[in-house]
């Protein structure tokens, strides 16, 4: 370790790690906001559930590197390219979540706020989705942990992230910046997960704090 | 042109399928059996290790919580950048791609076995204990099987992984598919990238349906009844 290199590229590495960041994120925010009518649909009609679950599941054993290059012609070696592959798949991991927790409200309650006047919709806001929001966040985890870490090989098509030091590293032989990059993106994808579990806690006062 | 029509000129080109016609290393068919075989190996050895273990850990109830922790773990590691790692450390040689490549293949089948066995009903467990069934014939004739559908989505996940990450590893100097992909970019070739690509994704769907034909073939019949109606 050469402990030196990180001070005197301080600059470039948390820029890096920024960029990360948000590719990681912001696709796994986009996902999220799609998946949500996505599951809501799935979970209500069941004929809609299988063919759903089968597309998620082909799109979802697609290879990152391999959707990165078939966007190039339409999106180029962009962020978008990235942001748009990584969206795909959190859509893979949050939507099939997102009806599996509506459809685990027990009958019960849905009856009591049938029973309490409430309306489809207003049941479905103010009663399911709540009760649905563990599992929700337990798919926008996985989608933003393996978002951030895929995120690093955007950077085989050009696209900056702390991939920027796994191939930098190669290319000069220098176990310290991979060693680096490798730390970062870990760290970053854990401290994402500790910040959903967080807000799970805050959105869920109701739940057990185990 | 699109995606479709790049890989597809290029899959199509036939010299790509002889010899050297590729202009890169190595013809399709060549490169298509080396990604099968670099994809195979880690798997099975991932396999010989998770499976026994995920079993065992399941059983006992040992290690549940190590095990829900490195469930989350294995997604945060950047293939790429432990591939690059090895290298740089250990030079090029099959340590360096096959021991990532098992590594990062025993996670999702560990936990899934785990789960799986560890998730078998008290009642089922306690009837086949009454049964008089010994430790063993518990384990192998009602745990497994009842787990078998969780086994082989973790075998299932673990198979897209090895292929998605066996192509990444051409950027280490692997041969396989990855090869046209990270060749392809060097020269600033689309047609190999592409064609590559696209294999690479037949290769990952072909998997998927391999393992959808086998759980119809080995998860008992009574099991899937059950999913059915559920």
């Amino acid at each position: 370790m050469m402990w030196s290199w990180i001070s005197s590229n301080e600059g470039m590495i948390w820029q890096e790690t920024y960029e990360t960041a948000y590719l990681g994120v912001v696709s796994a925010l986009i996902g999220l906001v799609i998946s949500l009518p996505l599951g809501i649909v799935a979970a209500r009609w069941r004929w809609v559930r299988p063919p759903v679950l089968t597309i998620v599941n082909v799109i979802y054993a697609i290879p990152a590197l391999a959707l990165f290059i078939a966007l190039i012609p339409s999106l180029g070696l962009t962020d978008t390219n990235v942001i748009v592959a990584l969206t795909a798949y959190s859509l893979c991991v949050i939507t099939p979540n997102v009806a599996a927790g509506i459809r685990a409200v027990p009958p019960a309650v849905r009856q009591a706020a049938t029973a309490m006047g409430y309306g489809p919709l207003r049941r479905l806001v103010t009663v399911e989705l709540p009760l649905a929001i563990p599992v929700i966040i337990a798919g926008l985890r996985v989608a933003v942990v393996s978002g951030i870490s895929l995120t690093s090989l955007g950077q085989l098509i050009g696209v900056s992230s702390l991939g920027f030091l796994f191939i930098d590293g190669l290319q000069r032989s220098f176990p310290t910046e991979i060693w680096v990059g490798l730390v970062l993106v870990i760290v970053l994808a854990l401290v994402c997960d500790l910040v959903l579990i967080g807000i799970r806690r805050a959105l869920t006062p109701w739940a057990s704090r185990a | 042109m699109s995606f479709f029509s790049w890989a597809w000129d290029w899959i199509t080109t036939s010299a790509n399928w002889h010899g050297n016609g590729t202009g890169l290393d190595g013809s399709i068919p060549q490169q298509l059996l080396a990604h099968l075989g670099y994809s195979a190996l880690p798997l099975l050895i991932a396999a010989a290790i998770a499976v026994p273990l995920g079993v065992f850990t399941g059983h006992t109830g040992r290690g549940a919580a190590l095990i829900a922790s490195l469930a989350n773990v294995w997604r945060a590691i950047p293939t790429l950048g432990l591939l690059v790692l090895l290298v740089v450390l250990l030079g090029f040689s099959p340590l360096t791609w096959l021991l990532p490549l098992v590594a990062l293949a025993i996670p999702p089948i560990l936990v899934n076995t785990h789960e799986g066995v560890a998730g078998v009903d008290r009642d089922v467990r306690d009837a086949a204990k009454g049964a008089g069934m010994t430790a063993w014939q518990q384990v192998l004739h009602v745990e497994v099987p009842i787990a078998l559908p969780l086994i082989l989505v973790g075998l299932r996940t673990g198979a897209v992984f090895v292929v998605a990450t066996a192509t990444i590893a051409a950027y280490i100097g692997l041969g396989g598919l990855g090869r046209f992909i990270i060749d392809g970019l060097a020269r600033n070739e689309y047609g190999p990238v592409a064609g590559g690509a696209l294999l690479v994704v037949i290769l990952a769907v072909l998997v998927l349906a391999l393992f959808a034909l086998i759980s119809r073939l080995v998860v008992p019949a009574g099991l899937r009844k059950q999913e059915r109606s559920e």
